[in-house]
């Protein structure tokens, strides 16, 4: 349909998105002054002259980074986490919501479980008595404490046995017909039909497992074992210690190597901002359906 | 298909059973474990004697607790920081939400969304890295204020300001999120109600007031909602990265309370009572919350 649109109206549609054009700025240019100050030398950064373009332009920080063998340790213990968390986390949420997923005329007891697994949801231990029962189980300071404490993600379960039940009937009946058992219908009925949630699931997970950072740092003893957002962590709180210790006019000699901080804050974030735009799609689709109910 | 009746049902049922005993065993270690483990809020615990021996104390921890000089602040601290960061994380996503609807080219929308969705999917290492560099007294920011010949200003170092800052950049950090939900709601509503708007005469801004709001209502109460069963949840991660104790007293939060209390002064009896309290307050929000939703928004979990 074609408008003859007023005056008011295109300047409403320009102003519109030039305001729009800015705040989406905003939100960027943050991470271009952060990866302008790694560009700059030392002495500009710290001095605080470095805006949005580099100052005394330099490699020195990544070239620094580059040995640093501390980034590269927690970056390694970081993907492992990343990858052994995500396939458990997988695992465990398929086989968990197949079963949940029958009528319960198809399972008895279905509902039990279901009440055992939601009310998780809705009240815990909180952080000292995990803290503890980690401790006690033994998994301290190894990757199983990343992994174990969050393994069952009761949400993703709840989506995906949503999905599972929206599997037509008969196309599990043929199979069973054929012959299946309830192994065989995961992977040969349920999983090929699911793979969009499935595929929505292991993003946000993956994600998250990316991004932890506190247990990190509350159930590993040493720095060596940390994950990488966690090492990235104590260089921020080492300013903070900083900023209390120091009164404002030395806070400039005390706050170290601004560029090679920052550099590393960047390289943290990089991977994200070059995967994300291409799998965008997947998270957008999977917060909608999970949020925004017919 | 399966009917309860039938001989056998016992094997066919069995592999279910067998399927569901990771998670179940997962959950009973690592979730009703440490839920059990809250009988720690009543003793004086020590890690060497674990729970079964740690004396009992009784009432004595949230006593001393309700007692401490600081923890009305710290209630405070938490209801403030909560409230103001639901009322900026959904009024400042339904404002650009309205207005990128407005939007005519695709590619622009597209752009739009997907450079403010970016930041949810970055960890606060990251993100409070960010914030750090360019509040700081070296930073851009002071840098501007400087070169208009402003003061500086120690973000860092002011209550005020530092809580402008956890919740600017939470709002910044959540815009995305809120922003598709709301946008969903808007492309939902149904496109016949504009046309007979038209016809009446009306022009964008009166649609937009008594269709466009009015559909989105229900989406809006239930954000709404939903947000008040999550309202002792200050945003713990990013206050424990970000603060220091110079600002403890406007930003200090139950959860960093308690990981102090609990981790570096080792109080681990009192530091489970206020976890224990917290959870109490938001079982009974979250559940209110969820009846509320379901009476309003007919919405379910399952």
């Amino acid at each position: 349909m074609h408008y003859r649109e007023s005056l008011s109206r295109r300047a409403f549609l320009v102003a519109n998105a030039a305001i729009l054009a800015a705040i989406t700025l905003m939100g960027i240019l943050p991470f271009v002054s952060l990866l302008s100050v790694s560009l700059s030398s030392n002495t500009y950064a710290m001095a605080g002259e470095v805006t949005l373009w580099p100052k005394g332009f330099t490699w020195n920080a990544y070239r620094y980074l580059g040995q640093n063998a501390a980034f590269f340790q927690s970056l390694w213990v970081s993907v492992q986490r990343v990858a052994v968390g995500t396939a458990i986390n997988m695992i465990l949420v398929v086989i968990t919501a197949y079963p949940l997923s029958k009528e319960n005329a198809g399972f008895r007891f279905r509902t039990v479980y279901v009440w055992y697994f939601a009310i998780t949801m809705f009240f815990g231990g909180g952080l000292i008595p995990t803290y503890i029962v980690v401790k006690e189980t033994g998994i301290m300071d190894s990757i199983w404490a990343l992994v174990l404490p969050g393994a069952l993600n009761v949400w993703f379960t709840v989506m995906l046995l949503n999905f599972f039940r929206g599997v037509p009937k008969d196309m599990e009946e043929a199979a069973v017909i054929d012959g299946a058992g309830h192994f065989t219908l995961i992977w040969r009925v349920y999983l090929p039909v699911s793979l969009p949630a499935i595929a929505t699931i292991v993003l946000f997970t993956l994600v998250n497992h990316w991004n932890a950072w506190f247990d990190g740092i509350l159930y590993m003893n040493s720095p060596s074992n940390y994950p990488l957002q966690s090492y990235l962590s104590t260089l921020i709180t080492a300013i903070n210690v900083q900023i209390i210790s120091a009164d404002s006019l030395s806070l400039l000699q005390n706050l170290g190597e601004k560029t090679l901080r920052t550099a590393q804050i960047f390289m943290g974030a990089l991977p994200i901002m070059i995967v994300y735009p291409f799998l965008q799609k997947y998270f957008v689709k999977g917060i909608v359906v999970g949020s925004v109910k017919e | 298909m399966l009917e309860r009746r039938q001989p056998g049902w016992f094997r066919r049922e069995l592999p279910l059973h067998l399927l569901l005993i990771p998670g179940v065993l997962v959950t009973l270690v690592y979730h009703y474990g440490p839920t059990l483990g809250i009988v720690m809020a009543f003793q004086k615990f020590q890690p060497l004697l674990g729970f079964f021996k740690s004396g009992w104390v009784g009432m004595r921890n949230f006593d001393y607790i309700f007692h401490l000089p600081g923890f009305h602040q710290i209630l405070l601290n938490t209801l403030v920081i909560s409230l103001l960061k639901i009322v900026f994380g959904l009024a400042i996503p339904l404002l650009m939400a309205l207005m990128l609807n407005e939007v005519r080219k695709i590619w622009f929308q597209r752009l739009i969304q997907t450079s403010i969705f970016l930041p949810f999917f970055l960890s606060w290492t990251v993100l409070g890295g960010v914030m750090f560099e360019i509040f700081s007294l070296n930073g851009p920011i002071n840098g501007l204020l400087s070169s208009l010949g402003m003061d500086q200003i120690l973000f860092f170092g002011s209550n005020g300001w530092f809580r402008g800052i956890l919740v600017g950049s939470d709002v910044w950090k959540g815009m995305g999120y809120n922003m598709i939900i709301f946008l969903a709601a808007i492309v939902g509503i149904n496109p016949n109600l504009y046309e007979a708007a038209e016809v009446d005469g009306a022009g964008r801004w009166k649609m937009t007031l008594h269709i466009t709001l009015p559909g989105m209502a229900p989406i809006i109460v239930l954000l709404c909602t939903l947000s008040i069963g999550n309202i002792l949840n200050a945003g713990f991660e990013q206050i424990l990265l970000m603060y220091n104790p110079i600002v403890y007293e406007g930003s200090d939060v139950i959860d960093t309370f308690v990981y102090r209390l609990g981790l570096f002064d080792r109080q681990y009896g009192p530091a489970a009572a206020v976890g224990l309290f917290k959870s109490v307050i938001s079982l009974v929000l979250v559940a209110a919350s969820y009846a509320m939703a379901y009476r309003f928004s007919r919405y379910r979990i399952f």
